[in-house]
């Protein structure tokens, strides 16, 4: 039952949002900036270096099958100035990630926010309070 | 008798003043509402408040320790003063040649952004931005240390260093051509360092946008000490083969002086890391027959 009611809490959101451009300039050719998921899921990899950081997530769907999501923030620099460190994430943490889904349907993001167990919230992108501008397109 | 005690007395007033002088240079700064991040020793930034009353700047003299105060140096659409965001009055005045050379070119941002992996950023292999992309991309945290004979500079992104000769010589005629050139600067008033760069490797791109340049690529930076704790740079790029006209890339962009007990973050181009992030994001956002 316990492990049934985990697993439900665990189970993927998937909330396509109302149709707004969120960040309307150009430079995320892979993204779909139209579109945010929301995903809930255990933290099985967190990366906090150059180019991005990146958070790797076991997601369960509506069907029960788990899917391994990975999601990238910025670099190290950058999310310092949104208030993130090495030691933000940990590894078996469960957590929400908003992100911008990958045009090609794989199960890969762009990290708008994310929210962790403790109700805590970490921008992954622009923090207002300090303008900062976000470093805004994946590098190969 | 007197004349004995004069020197030492000298002497002696300066070993006891000149450390408070010193000390005056890191005073606390009035605290803001918010802090910019943390410098590589884990501790705050803290930018300058709004109301904040700098002391004149010293003549000949832009060293310290100097911070973007909105991280708007990453400058990720290309030159700030002329970013490739499809606006007319930032379309640059190519050449027939230069625009040839834009379109071999294929940046990850702008309005021409590629996909992650078919994007061919000369950085994206982790090789030198080289120069003046230094100025046109990543440029972070920034020190500057002088001597009269050179000003060294320092950059946050890749860790790497140019010199700027200011001991009079000329620019080398038909030079090697080097990642960042070779700079001379002359002082054109008390706060104001012209220095003129040539002799750039032409594998580099001028921002992160893609635009090309030449071996004949000639580049004019002016540092401007504002005051004791800004410094703004402008940078002006003339190249004939691949620019009808000079254009301004950098316009008077504001850095601030840090304290000097500030330690820079590391930020540095890991081939390894490379690897590991396009084989866990780069080729998945990338793959175009998953869907």
């Amino acid at each position: 039952m316990r492990n049934k009611l985990a697993a439900i809490s665990f189970a993927v959101i998937f909330v396509l949002a109302i149709s707004v451009p969120l960040f309307a300039h150009h430079g995320y050719a892979a993204y779909d900036t139209d579109k945010k998921v929301t995903l809930k899921g255990t933290v099985t990899r967190w990366i906090w270096s150059n180019p991005h950081c990146m958070i790797q997530l076991d997601v369960t769907d509506d069907s029960g099958h788990v899917v391994r999501w990975i999601t990238e923030t910025e670099n190290p620099t950058t999310m310092t100035r949104n208030g993130w460190t090495d030691k933000s994430i940990k590894v078996g943490e469960q957590v929400t990630v908003i992100a911008l889904p990958v045009k090609n349907g794989n199960p890969a993001g762009r990290i708008l926010e994310v929210v962790l167990s403790n109700g805590e919230r970490l921008a992954g992108r622009v923090n207002p309070a300090t303008q900062v501008k976000p470093d805004d397109s994946p590098k190969p | 008798m007197l004349k004995h005690f004069v020197a030492p007395g000298i002497v002696l007033a300066a070993l006891i003043f000149l450390p408070l002088v010193h000390s005056q240079t890191d005073k606390p700064r009035s605290p803001a509402p918010t802090a910019p991040g943390h410098d590589g020793w884990g501790r705050p930034i803290i930018p300058l408040a709004k109301d904040h009353k700098a002391d004149p700047a010293p003549p000949h003299d832009i060293s310290g320790t100097w911070e973007q105060p909105d991280a708007s140096g990453n400058q990720v659409l290309g030159a700030k003063a002329a970013p490739e965001d499809g606006k007319p009055e930032h379309r640059l005045p190519y050449t027939p040649l230069g625009l040839e050379a834009l379109n071999r070119t294929k940046p990850g941002n702008g309005t021409r952004s590629a996909l992650p992996t078919e994007a061919n950023d000369p950085v994206y292999s982790c090789d030198p931005q080289g120069f003046p992309r230094t100025d046109l991309h990543e440029l972070r945290t920034t020190q500057i240390l002088q001597t009269p004979q050179k000003v060294t500079i320092l950059y946050q992104y890749n860790k790497i260093w140019r010199v700027i000769w200011t001991d009079g010589r000329e620019l080398p005629k038909d030079p090697e051509p080097r990642w960042f050139g070779y700079s001379v600067g002359k002082w054109v008033d008390d706060y104001t360092l012209v220095v003129t760069t040539i002799g750039t490797d032409e594998r580099t791109w001028l921002d992160r946008a893609g635009r090309p340049h030449s071996a004949d690529l000639r580049v004019e930076e002016r540092f401007h000490r504002a005051d004791r704790d800004h410094l703004e740079l402008t940078v002006t790029i003339d190249d004939p083969k691949m620019y009808t006209k000079p254009w301004v890339a950098l316009d008077k962009f504001v850095m601030e002086l840090q304290p000097s007990s500030f330690d820079v973050r590391e930020m540095i181009c890991s081939p390894s890391e490379f690897v590991q992030y396009n084989s866990l994001i780069g080729h998945t956002a990338s793959d175009k027959d998953s869907h």
